[in-house]
């Protein structure tokens, strides 16, 4: 029997494989920030050992970062130590750090991929569970705790059981204003936010092979929000076009020998996937999630689920959920107001997500009391969108365009939004909290989140595009 | 933090609210730390706490009838962020197991790779614990690892539970990953060596 393209992946990077032990798997790529490494570094100091493979480790700061005024030291004390360590620690283990001021800094899973660091066929881990987002381009990515950062910083290997393999496919065409977020909201609001606990996931239909690889990779971003360890999504020419040309992408003969070998990477006709799911990309509306965690989501102009509708079992979650974000059951949000609009974060802040919406938003101009934060993904990402002018159509349109970082997804940073403001994010979490104590999240795609700034409520983007 | 566990008996501290990510477990502006010390403090900080640090009543970590090793939670407990720093606060405030219908992947490696124990029952089972507590809040929990049982000691219901068999010799030892990664430097560097990309 054939074998999918997770495992022919997973297969070739088994060092040792033991009955009653998890697997030890190689890691090509290894991605660190801020937050989640100082511990592992400490380890590795209290055992006296070094990083055993330096180049394969790559460090940015993104996460504590300020989204304004980058050239002045940040003013939080603990963010600036956290984000002072990890040069400290690169400079003493000898690891590359693309740092604050860096021409390549940025999200560390928007930098991965634009600087041809993420390729197909690699085994990529960091200490972030939004690692998934690098399976667009078909290479098993996932996220780690500390602990384990250590033992790759220390063996450049993982101990992993191997996940149950699901395939989820999207047939057919998207409707006009509906874009590669609201699929993926919508998988997870038909799945649940636990709807894929123990899989790793491939995507496939002819919804995702149309899609960007940005697009592909905002999907895979949000494999973890439905539990899943990552998604994955094989190469093809869209693939192989993106990655061709990019800073640390393979070149010449290196090239040639890469692509051939990248173009065994699928998975086989007669490969078994423990689960396949499959949807109709046409039943697809823009989607906005109206509680506390991804799967709680909704078409813009469906409404949230009545009290009656669910098992009693369900029902307190449920209603602290509602009673945190202010709504009531059975409403709608279409016309809600909205105090925020963030657009950025790893699952929507790279290039095209900005052209998205300032194709969008030429000539219009934002709601009066909407804050309408834009914050690219990465100093490439800026500098493209400065080189395009799409920096003063934003202007223009009143729009707020920052400095790279995590910023307000995660309200860690400064960027956070006020307790009981109402935000439309492109971020990947509505959790409680999440955007700062207090702050209340509808997670959207960017044109739904443009969409909002203009007209300053929760909005039907169809009817404006 | 005890690098070791076998068996536990203890009362637990129920918390039933399903999907209980680590952001609420440790909020992000509290990830600041760069050691592994002091997150218990801020354990469930905004379910604690008001935002003016004053305690909030009914929250159960604020009531002092409800005490324990043991954390009892609703299902998908754990999920998102991949934050350690989630684990590390359940294991500084003193929790040694965690029960629940279902844990987040990335969650239960996380809280193993800390020496607690995460234990997954049905959602049945968790029930009786649940109303097992809720009669009586001094209800003990006995937990043995070595035979894999769970059980409430008042009623005497007990269920098993399943631990794959390294993480539970790691557990019962107090070994780590690390130890036995850095054991295969040979056949790492032959697996190197064998490649001919570097993919
Ligand atoms: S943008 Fe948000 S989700 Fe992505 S890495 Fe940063 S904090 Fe995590």
């Amino acid at each position: 029997m054939g074998k999918t393209l997770f495992d022919k992946i997973w297969d070739s990077h088994v060092v040792v494989s033991k009955p009653g032990f998890p697997d030890a798997v190689y890691i090509n790529t290894h991605f660190i920030h801020e937050v989640t490494s100082p511990q592992a570094f400490d380890g590795l100091r209290k055992r006296g050992i070094p990083v055993f493979r330096t180049a394969k480790t790559r460090a940015t700061a993104d996460h504590n970062v300020p989204t304004i005024d980058q050239h002045l030291p940040i003013k939080e004390a603990l963010s600036r130590k956290q984000v002072e360590m990890l040069t400290t620690n690169t400079k003493e283990f000898g690891v590359e750090l693309y740092g604050l001021g860096h021409p390549y800094q940025g999200i560390v899973h928007v930098i991965g991929p634009e600087l041809g660091i993420t390729l197909p066929g690699m085994t990529i881990v960091c200490g972030d569970s939004h690692t998934s987002t690098h399976g667009a381009f078909g290479a098993i990515a996932f996220g780690i705790g500390t602990s384990e950062v250590e033992q790759v910083l220390a063996t450049q290997c993982i101990l992993q059981y191997r996940p149950k393999r699901m395939k989820i496919e999207v047939n057919g065409k998207l409707k006009k204003g509906v874009v590669s977020k609201d699929i993926i909201l919508y998988i997870i609001s038909k799945i649940s936010a636990s709807g894929a606990t123990g899989y790793f996931v491939e995507y496939a239909g002819e919804a995702i092979r149309s899609l960007s690889m940005e697009a592909r990779m905002t999907i895979c971003n949000m494999s973890i929000e439905m539990g899943a360890r990552g998604g994955l999504i094989a190469p093809d020419e869209t693939t192989f076009e993106y990655i061709k040309g990019r800073e640390f992408a393979p070149k010449g003969a290196d090239w040639d020998k890469s692509l051939a070998y990248w173009k065994t990477l699928y998975t086989d006709a007669d490969a078994a996937f423990d689960v396949t799911l499959t949807f109709d990309a046409a039943d697809i509306e823009p989607m906005i999630t109206y509680g506390t965690n991804p799967g709680m989501g909704i078409g813009v102009t469906q409404h949230i689920p009545t009290l009656e509708s669910l098992e009693d079992k369900e029902k307190p979650s449920f209603k602290k959920s509602l009673d945190y974000m202010g709504l009531e059951p059975g409403s709608g949000l279409l016309g809600k107001k909205v105090d925020y609009v963030f657009i950025g974060s790893c699952t929507n802040s790279r290039i095209e997500d900005l052209r998205m919406v300032a194709d969008f938003v030429k000539g219009k101009k934002k709601a009066d009391d909407v804050v309408v934060w834009i914050v690219p993904g990465s100093k490439q990402v800026e500098a493209q969108a400065k080189k395009e002018g799409i920096d003063k159509i934003f202007e223009e349109a009143g729009f707020n365009l920052r400095q790279p970082g995590c910023s307000a997804c995660l309200g860690m940073n400064e960027d956070k939004v006020p307790a009981g403001m109402y935000c439309i994010s492109t971020s990947n979490r509505n959790f409680e909290g999440r955007q700062g104590p207090n702050a209340r999240t509808f997670l959207a795609s960017p044109l739904s989140a443009a969409a909002a700034a203009i007209t300053g409520k929760v909005t039907d983007v169809r009817e404006l595009v | 933090m005890s690098k070791n566990f076998q068996h536990l008996v203890s009362t637990a501290v129920p918390i039933a609210i399903e999907n209980i990510d680590t952001d609420q477990i440790i909020p992000a502006r509290f990830l600041k730390a760069t050691t592994r010390e002091g997150f218990g403090e801020n354990l469930f900080r905004d379910w604690r706490f008001e935002s003016n640090d004053a305690p909030k009543k009914d929250f159960v970590l604020n009531n002092p009838i409800y005490k324990g090793e043991i954390l009892v939670a609703g299902k998908n407990f754990g999920c998102g962020s991949s934050r350690e720093h989630a684990a590390w606060a359940i294991a500084d405030y003193g929790f040694k197991v965690v029960i629940s219908s279902f844990f987040a992947d990335i969650f239960k490696n996380n809280a193993l790779n800390n020496f607690i124990l995460p234990i997954q029952v049905t959602d049945e089972f968790l029930d009786k614990i649940f109303s097992a507590i809720e009669k009586d809040p001094a209800a003990k929990l006995e937990v043995d690892l070595d035979k894999q049982s769970l059980k409430i000691v008042a009623t005497g219901e007990e269920t098993s539970f399943d631990i794959n068999p390294y993480k539970k010799t790691c557990l019962t030892n107090g070994y780590d990953d690390i130890d036995y990664l850095l054991s295969l430097r040979k056949e790492i560097e032959a697996y190197e060596a064998s490649r001919e990309f570097n993919f």
